[in-house]
């Protein structure tokens, strides 16, 4: 038997790697040089493995897919081999790669509304990857889509298969996405980052729809993600990729307990984890990775390293045999014995900042003031129809009795999928206007309290400020940063001199050089942006801070150090943050208090580590369940609480519970006992354990642990 | 979707009466018609000429209102007025009107369907010779008037046709006077008489599509669905054919209705140039002649041709877009 002889090697499987690359080089020219976005990677992999690679941008992760399936760019140079059964892929005409592509190997997008042609059915387009390689009849290959969406559980398949792609959720369009991926039977599925833009809940079901499809196919899976958690539980094996090479590579299990290059022990400790209690800082790694234009000689993740010497600086570590751990774990550092003598752990390898003590710490949460009380706060929208003539048709129920309470010194995280309404919750906070329904309070002011004055108004302005979500966005790039960070102080009334003062100061703060205060947002990287929002928002010395998903947009590296940076703002200045967040594990490690909302409606509240140790709502339980945990033994063994559907439209005024149609513990209950649930609005009551901060809206809570 | 398009109808309507309207005030409060028969040698007198022009409906001693009603009135009955020579407007409007109508459509639809396939082939050759070439070209036709366009090309159609030595194309006039023959021969008389008219109002058009149409479709080869159509086996062309062109057609369709106005006017030019005797000829005839009737019914005509251009827009747009049709 050949290598070369594809059919033998396909029928005798196990031994022989179903895909080859080795040595894989990818570069872009460019007018500066040349960008090498991949620099020699080597991998295998073989029938029914999954593999997953993490990195983070830039790493040359998604290259990596792209390549194996040969769809670059034409000006991309491409080295190296890629080998399918033994044929070899780079340098394949075109005709050759697709017959092979949708029929071999597959692949599934990260953004499944922009990767289906708009314009066409799903089950068209399902339809097609068939006929393509199958030159089945129309009748055939629709009957062969519909008998696809169905293995990928999407509802009703047979009439849900002549919906467009707008007409389809998100966890829907990426189930379709699946069983346009499984529709010839790959060998090899490429997943990139499939679940990124997904809700937390439906990324588990997808991952599970995942799981299955390929074991349906028999198919090998290369799950390139940037979030080592979702890889943890579902990868064999896992190649780290930093600066477009794999720096360490080994099973699921010994990559986590036994990492052998320090920017792996980094990323696993800067990781924020649902699993640990509050209060320690995560590891930050210093700096930026390096720019993939011109590279400087020695190990790439060097100037980032704490282990860092000489020898670092001037030559690379070759991808080698760790040191004390099991064969195949092969890792590219030159200290990788080092850590294995000391253990590796992240707080050891890696500086950890000391976190100051706030002033505020020891004092109980009932002698402290209140900073923001929301209490039964509802918002709605007209629903409107018309071309000339618009007339009101229905309200969208955006916010539908909301309860928020934030003390001096404390951090409340607001938790919920998108559309629960929490961004329409902060602008109404933000807007500082009577609100619809219910009350708002900040710091003893009631917004509804008639109409507010503009003196008090402007006062209240200065005490409350925000951070957004996407840094590039929410700076103007027209303004040198400096400007940026006075505007808040020169709309209060600050004279020019106190304003020339306060700016460097707060650059310094921020963890930023005063010297770049001439200098524009888009020559800073995406941390440091965020810094400068961070400034922005702190220049009116306010008591509240809203933070609008303030890290989503980071890497996991970078991240770390703006959580740190927020929890020593906290501890120095004295503040309050509202903290909102779709990721349950960031909010686990910031907030002190956590409400958990639910189309709308705040269904449990209480001190952070009391509801994600006990959580009593049937919904944070899901939710927590379907957080991915990075340790694969624990994940693996944890109890999965898989909801189904998505979220109902918030169109319709709920009566009675508006979990009840997706709720676990509804489905199990008795009709005199669902009658309530039906009819009932629950109410938020103190269900937990006794003298515990800690409510829940539910009229049958049951406490249950799956952290 | 009937629905929707038959309520777009009736807005169409509305909006068309209130074009011709307002021209009806317009031409009446500008022209002027008694100088038409006033300033006759010898002059008539006065009370011969408000007769007439009485007769006619565009005394300017009646008060304006009370002439608007009358022309409403007739209207209604389908009678757009009498003209400044006191002739039936229909008469001199129903024959021009296919002549119009003539040119219009097939400038009009050579003007897409060469304009989508330049800039698609532009966009699919960016930065190459053929796309640099196309863009200094088009630029060059979209600041060139048609009129200057259509005079260049009579000329260049004359240094052809007394090089060949014989009458290869003809272009006064949409047919050849008395042409003797069978319906084959008058066919291809008349097309070879389009072809010069044709090209001057469809090349404007044909520069301007192109150069929206490479842009709506690089943007098209840059999604991400272009991506998957290749990724499930399909080659370049059938993913950019298939996947790419339906939906970088989709905005086009609402720029095909604003360049009809375009070719549209560049048909008044043309029909002068080339001696038609269509609408728009007539309409310059009418200005030039104080004529407020035939200036209306103009006005009435291009109105409808304008809306019913929006009407086929929205059509098509639905047709090609599954999102528009849902939201109706």
């Amino acid at each position: 038997m050949t290598l070369t002889d594809s059919s033998t090697s396909r029928a005798a499987g196990g031994d022989v790697p179903l895909l080859e690359v080795s040595g894989l080089t990818v570069g872009f020219p460019t007018p500066d040089g040349v960008v090498e976005a991949v620099r020699g990677i080597d991998f295998t992999l073989r029938r029914g493995e999954v593999l997953g690679i993490v990195g983070e941008s830039g790493s040359g992760k998604s290259v990596t897919s792209t390549a194996i399936l040969g769809l670059l760019p034409p000006t991309a140079r491409i080295g190296g081999s890629i080998r399918l059964d033994g044929t070899e892929l780079v340098g394949a005409d075109d005709r050759s790669m697709s017959a092979i592509r949708g029929k071999r190997i597959s692949m599934v997008f990260q953004d499944p509304l922009s990767a289906f042609t708009p314009v066409y059915t799903v089950g068209q387009q399902i339809a097609e990857t068939v006929r393509i390689h199958r030159g089945s009849s129309k009748e055939e290959a629709r009957a062969r889509a519909i008998e696809l969406l169905e293995i990928v559980g999407i509802p009703d398949a047979p009439r849900r298969v002549d919906s467009f792609p707008h007409e389809f959720s998100g966890g829907m369009r990426q189930r379709a996405m699946i069983a346009m991926a499984i529709a010839n039977d790959p060998d090899v599925i490429l997943a990139d980052e499939p679940t990124t833009a997904l809700d937390v809940t439906i990324q588990a079901q997808v991952i599970a729809v995942l799981r299955k499809a390929q074991q349906e196919a028999g198919a090998a899976l290369v799950f390139v993600s940037h979030d080592l958690g979702v890889i943890a539980g579902f990868a064999d094996r896992i190649a780290v990729m930093y600066a477009g090479r794999i720096v360490e590579t080994a099973t699921a299990e010994d990559l986590f307990t036994k990492p052998r290059m320090p920017y792996t022990v980094g990323l696993i400790g800067a990781l924020p984890r649902l699993d640990q209690r509050s209060g320690q800082p995560l590891v930050p790694i210093p700096g930026t990775p390096p720019s993939l234009l011109n590279l400087p000689t020695g190990c790439p993740f060097a100037a980032r390293c704490p282990l860092v010497t000489d020898e670092c600086r001037s030559s690379e570590p070759p991808l080698a045999q760790a040191e004390g751990v099991l064969g195949g774990h092969l890792a590219a550092c030159h200290h990788s014995d080092e850590l294995a003598r000391t253990g590796a752990d992240p707080d050891e390898v890696f500086d950890l900042p000391e976190l100051e003590a706030g002033a505020l710490d020891g004092v109980p949460r009932d002698e402290r003031e209140t900073v923001l009380h929301v209490d039964g706060l509802v918002k709605t929208f007209p629903l409107r129809r018309g071309a000339v003539f618009k007339r009101t048709v229905g309200q969208v129920w955006a916010v539908d009795g909301v309860d928020l309470d934030i003390r001096e010194g404390e951090t409340l995280g607001l938790v919920g999928e998108s559309g629960s309404g929490k961004s329409t919750t902060l602008h109404e906070i933000m807007d500082l206007r009577r609100p619809e329904q219910g009350s708002i309070q900040v710091l003893g002011t009631d917004l509804g309290a008639g109409q507010l004055d503009g003196a008090t108004v402007r006062r209240l302005r200065s005490t409350v400020s925000m951070v957004f979500q996407d840094p590039m966005a929410s700076l103007d790039p027209r303004q040198p940063v400096s400007d940026i960070i006075a505007e808040p102080l020169l709309a209060a009334g600050t004279p020019a001199g106190d304003v020339a003062r306060r700016v460097p100061a707060l650059m310094k703060m921020v963890g930023l050089d005063s010297s770049a205060a001439s200098r524009f947002p888009h020559e800073f990287s995406g941390g440091q942006r965020q810094r400068i929002s961070i400034a922005r928002a702190l220049a009116a010395s306010p008591r509240l801070v809203v933070l609008d998903e303030p890290v989503s947009a980071l890497d996991v590296s970078i991240q770390a150090g703006v959580l740190n940076l927020l929890r020593e703002l906290k501890a120095k200045l004295g503040l309050s943050y509202l903290f909102v967040s779709h990721d349950l594990s960031v909010i686990r490690h910031v907030a002190d208090r956590v409400s958990v909302m639910y189309l709308g409606r705040t269904v449990e509240t209480g001190a952070v580590d009391e509801v994600f140790e006990h959580p009593l709502h049937p919904y944070t339980q899901a939710l927590l369940s379907a957080v991915p945990v990075p340790d694969p033994a624990r994940e693996r063994a944890r109890e999965h609480i898989l909801l189904p559907g998505d979220p109902p439209n918030p169109t319709e005024k709920q009566v009675g519970c508006r979990f009840r149609g997706r709720c676990p513990v509804f489905a199990m209950l008795g009709a005199a006992e669902k009658e309530r649930c039906a009819t009932e609005v629950p109410l938020a009551l103190p269900h937990g354990r006794d003298g515990q901060d800690h409510t829940a809206a539910c009229h049958f809570p049951q406490e249950k642990q799956l952290v | 979707m009937i629905r929707y398009l038959s309520r777009r109808l009736v807005y169409y309507v509305i909006l068309a009466f209130i074009a011709t309207s307002l021209t009806y005030f317009l031409a009446s409060a500008t022209f002027d018609p008694r100088a038409q028969y006033s300033q006759r040698n010898p002059a008539p007198p006065v009370s011969v000429v408000d007769a007439k022009l009485d007769h006619i409906g565009v005394n300017d001693k009646t008060p304006i209102l009370v002439r608007y009603g009358h022309w409403v009135g007739d209207l209604a009955h389908g009678d757009l007025g009498q003209t400044i020579r006191d002739t039936s407007v229909n008469q001199e409007f129903w024959p021009r009107l296919g002549v119009s109508l003539r040119l219009l459509l097939a400038g009009s639809i050579v003007g897409i369907l060469l304009g989508v396939l330049v800039g698609v082939w532009n966009a699919v050759r960016q930065y190459k010779l053929s796309d640099r070439v196309t863009a200094v070209l088009s630029f060059i036709l979209i600041s060139t008037p048609v009129f200057l366009t259509a005079v260049f090309l009579k000329i260049g159609a004359t240094q052809l046709n007394s090089t060949l030595g014989f009458q290869l194309i003809s272009f006064t006039g949409e047919a050849t006077p008395n042409l003797q023959g069978g319906l084959a021969a008058i066919a291809g008389d008349r097309f070879v008489h389009l072809l010069l008219p044709t090209i001057s109002i469809a090349l404007g058009s044909i520069a301007i599509y192109s150069r929206y149409q490479r842009a709506t479709m690089l943007d098209v080869l840059q999604a991400d669905y272009i991506r998957t159509a290749r990724a499930k086996g399909l080659r370049q062309r059938p993913a950019i054919l298939k996947h790419g062109l339906r939906t970088a057609l989709i905005p086009m369709t609402t720029l095909f209705a604003y360049g009809f106005l375009g070719v549209l006017t560049g048909a008044t030019f043309t029909e002068k140039i080339f001696g038609w005797n269509g609408l728009g000829a007539w309409f310059i005839d009418s200005v030039n002649a104080n004529d407020v009737n035939s200036v209306v019914a103009y006005t009435l005509f291009s109105a409808f041709v304008v809306l019913f251009a929006g009407f086929l827009s929205d059509v098509l747009n639905a047709i090609l877009d599954p999102r528009v049709r849902t939201q109706s």
